[in-house]
């Protein structure tokens, strides 16, 4: 038997009325079977609210079985009943880092487990000791939480759980609030224990590129297992897939795209150089001549994406002045002090009318306090903002209407959610603004829909629904008082792929529809290369890069150093054109990228026009 | 107003009194300040503010630090001391209309500040040099006689030191969900008490949900790490008094030993 093994697993949720007597249940999991093998790395993938949480609960007997057995290192869970000795065996890693350290400071948060065990005082010490080395992290043992970063309070967190000694680690989606720099950190750390502690890991994501590293991929879907595998196996399976509201990494899809349109190349590509080779070996056998250029966004993952993006000058409704303009603009915090940050610096900007700009920048790069100080929350330290040709800072400026002129969602907004229904809740930016109840009714209503927001569900408590459902309520509360600047700060963080183009479709339809400008901040290039006209990209408090998306890609290695990346088919077409082929390297996005590959191989548009082909879709 | 308090804040150094086991702070502290009400003459202040300086000084925080605390109390302080003048009848120094200033109540102004300031000082020197969790932990182990009785002491101080972990993430949330509202047009500093009151609530409820979310979130990493209570847990920092604890401890009975004296003897 393996370390992990479950059989016929099935739990339901159990509503309760007010006498504490069941009403309903829900079957979050249903009927699945495990066995994993000590040492392995396993994936299990699956969108929000597949039932992978609450099977990886039961792996650390923090749920029981309602039906089936799951046993830990061989011992039956419900028949366990001291169920913190399972908990040592099996560790768990939660997604929230700020909501699973309980000490103040680091070292003393990693001997948490161990004293809850009952070991000896030296011994925690010693596992102590052991566990930061291991996840990285001694430098930092005597710094309070609160002064790291989130990938470094998910490696105490690994840390805490290490220390515990366990024979498996589950990871319930440990990255989904991380950038991509914390990302790595943390999957690094997980994959080098695998590798050198031969600690079982299983890891619940729904980042495909996590996945890769993984010996075995399980799906979830409505709480039963649908596709199970080796990461090759189940990436071979695209369309499938998309149909479990998941994705592929790039690679994966461009390798399935070109295969759609003819090329010799196998399903289920992990990595750029594989792609490389089928490439090399499919232009060896095949004549390109009968290969077929499908048309531009068919059958992708978005579909529509690329009718919705406006290109610069083809919105009719755009005027040539600038909307909103940065002059030298600084901000300090805490001047004066010993914590002083210069969290912006010389900040010149001009935000037109009707534009789709994407900011982008790691954790601390001061692109939240910029986008702050876009609808006057922060008051710049030096320079000037104007917004109309005014500054926005004069004494008399009405700051209250600017704000419902450029509109701001911040990260996460469904946790500004606090009415008892979803239309009330977005009402109050329009009452806010002094409208009426009925007015903002209207004005609420339109904005609901527009985010795709069902009318059924005007009138439910908003804390009832699904985090992507949140998600749009939020946006809408903010799009309600009409904003001429839509800005929203991540707004697809800790949702699942589908969930994610699910929302970006909307705004941009929402670009389209209104012909407002949209900024978006997000750390993902994929997403920006993909919406985005114009891309700012901003590192220790400057902007860096101001231009569009393809051209800011060009500069992928400087992008490198600042921890940031290109989008992976930016790396994908490098490679290809250092082994030989003549592929212009600007695309973005993945049916681009698929495109100029194929030009590339047929040779049609070949030298000049594939160089100034780049921007063209 | 709030960053001005720094009682309950700790400041980092390497000083004899940082070193000094938890347990004896706390009793330090119990004693120093029993001892500001015992004393009431002179000399017997000389003899507090000799002790306080003394810590302060073996304390290696910069004096500056330390004033900082007090502002805190500066409104506090010059109410009581003003009530004080003006209402302790007794010989009259100076008056006008109907505020009539004494020499008892001069003096006794005078005490009052004097053991308030001591008071505030005492107190901060203890958190300043003690990083929250130790206290706790000091707390809860000269509390554990109560155990007997059925009070949950180590339940207790798993609560304040948890409480103490999320004050920071809490305030930083309040801020965030501020500027969320007022980004959505909400208004939280003008209108009276209660238009105020109300306009807290897009800023309350989101704070409350916020924090039960993550109580939520927290009670099962405390559980998936093992945790089921006080019982047969060991401590990776156990407390221990060191030579320098029982040191501390002669200094601090003398010196409480004076200040009995000096009440007994009316010096």
């Amino acid at each position: 038997m393996g370390i992990i093994k479950a059989l016929k697993l099935a739990f339901d949720y159990l509503k309760y009325d007010d006498d504490g007597n069941p009403t309903e249940s829900y079957r979050a999991v249903n009927d699945v079977d495990l066995d994993i093998e000590e040492g392995e790395f396993i994936a299990i993938l699956g969108h929000n609210g597949s039932g992978k949480s609450t099977l990886a609960k039961h792996i650390n007997a923090l749920l029981l079985p309602t039906e089936g057995t799951l046993w830990v290192d061989g011992t039956d869970t419900k028949q366990e009943p001291e169920l913190w000795k399972l908990r040592k065996k099996a560790g768990m890693v939660f997604q929230n880092p700020d909501n699973q350290i309980i000490a103040s400071v680091v070292e003393e948060d990693v001997g948490f487990g161990p004293e809850n065990m009952g070991v000896p005082t030296e011994k925690i010490w010693k596992r102590v000791d052991e566990s930061l080395k291991k996840t990285g992290m001694t430098a930092y043992r005597t710094h309070s939480p609160n002064r790291l970063s989130g990938g470094q309070k998910q490696r105490v967190a690994i840390a805490g759980v290490m220390a515990m000694r366990p024979k498996c680690i589950v990871l319930d989606e440990p990255t989904a609030m991380l950038d991509p720099v914390g990302r790595r950190e943390v999957l690094d750390a997980v994959t080098e224990l695998n590798r050198t502690e031969k600690v079982t890991v299983i890891l619940i994501t729904h980042y495909m590129e996590e996945v890769i590293r993984a010996n075995r991929v399980y799906v979830m879907e409505n709480g039963s297992i649908v596709l199970q595998g080796t990461p090759r196996e189940v990436f071979s399976q695209v369309e499938k897939l998309k149909e479990l509201r998941l994705d592929v990494p790039q690679v994966t899809l461009l390798g399935h795209e070109l295969r759609k349109a003819g090329l010799d190349i196998p399903e289920g590509i992990l990595t750029s150089d594989e792609l490389k080779a089928a490439l090399k070996s499919a232009m060896k056998d095949e004549k390109t001549g009968n290969l077929v250029l499908p048309d531009s966004g068919k059958g992708l993952a978005a579909p529509g994406a690329e009718d919705l993006s406006v290109q610069p000058g083809e919105n009719g409704g755009r005027d040539d002045k600038p909307a909103m303009t940065l002059e030298n603009v600084n901000y300090v915090y805490s001047e004066g002090t010993a914590f002083e940050v210069k969290a912006l610096n010389d900040i010149n900007l001009e935000i037109p009318n009707g534009q789709f700009i994407g900011i982008i920048g790691h954790t601390g790069s001061g692109k939240s306090t910029l986008i702050q100080h876009l609808n006057a929350l922060i008051k710049p330290t030096s320079g000037v903002i104007r917004y109309k040709g005014e500054d926005i800072w004069a004494e008399k400026y009405n700051r209250k209407a600017l704000r419902s002129e450029v509109g701001l969602a911040f990260q996460y907004p469904e946790y500004q959610l606090f009415e008892s229904d979803v239309l009330s809740d977005v009402c109050f930016g329009p009452m806010n603004q002094g409208l009426s109840r009925e007015e903002a009714e209207v004005e609420a209503k339109k904005a609901l829909l527009q985010v795709g927001f069902k009318e059924k569900r005007f009138l439910r408590s908003p804390f009832e629904l699904s985090g992507g459902q949140k998600k749009r309520a939020a946006i809408a509360g903010v799009l309600a008082m009409n904003p001429k600047i839509l800005i929203l700060d991540e707004p697809t963080a800790g949702l699942d792929p589908r969930g994610r183009d699910d929302i970006l479709d909307q705004i941009a339809l929402l670009h389209k529809e209104r012909g407002i400008t949209v900024i978006l901040v997000s750390h993902s290039m994929e997403d920006i290369a993909r919406y985005a006209e114009r891309l700012i990209v901003m590192n220790e408090g400057k902007v860096v890069y101001d231009d569009t998306p393809e051209k800011v890609f060009t500069h992928y290695s400087e992008l490198e150093s600042m921890g940031l990346s290109a989008p992976q088919v930016t790396y994908i077409l490098h490679d290809l054109k250092d082994s030989g082929l003549k592929v212009d390297t600007s695309a973005g996005t993945v049916e681009d990228a698929r495109d100029e590959i194929l030009r590339a191989l047929t040779g049609t548009g070949a030298g000049d026009a594939a160089l100034t082909g780049g921007g063209e879709k | 107003m709030i960053r001005d308090i720094t009682v309950g804040q700790y400041y980092p150094a390497d000083s004899v009194l940082h070193r000094l086991d938890p347990r004896t702070k706390l009793v330090g502290t119990l004693l120093f300040i029993i001892s500001v009400f015992l004393f009431r003459t002179i000399p017997g202040y000389a003899v507090a503010t000799l002790f306080l300086g003394a810590i302060i000084w073996l304390s290696k925080i910069p004096l500056k630090f330390i004033f900082k605390g007090l502002k805190a109390i500066f409104v506090i302080l010059i109410f009581t001391m003003f009530f004080n003048i003006i209402f302790t009848p007794g010989e009259v120094l100076w008056s006008w209309w109907v505020i009539r200033v004494t020499k008892e109540g001069l003096i006794l102004a005078g005490r009052m500040a004097i053991r308030l300031i001591y008071l505030v000082i005492g107190s901060s020197l203890m958190t300043l040099t003690t990083t929250p969790n130790q206290l706790t932990d000091g707390l809860e182990r000269l509390l554990r006689p109560l155990n007997k009785i059925h009070v949950p002491v180590h339940e207790i101080s798993m609560m304040m030191s948890i409480a103490l972990r999320f004050i920071p993430i809490l305030l930083e949330e309040t801020d965030k969900i501020m500027k969320a509202q007022i980004a959505r047009g909400a208004d939280f500093e003008t209108g009276n008490i209660i238009q105020k009151a109300k306009n807290m609530i897009p800023l309350l409820v989101p704070l409350f949900i916020s924090a039960f979310r993550r109580a939520n979130d927290l009670a099962l990493a405390m559980e998936a790490r093992c945790y089921h209570g006080g019982e047969h847990r060991t401590q990776m920092k156990p407390l221990r008094y060191q030579g320098i604890d029982r040191l501390a401890y002669i200094v601090l009975f003398i010196y409480f030993a004076v200040a009995i004296a000096f009440r007994v003897l009316g010096i």
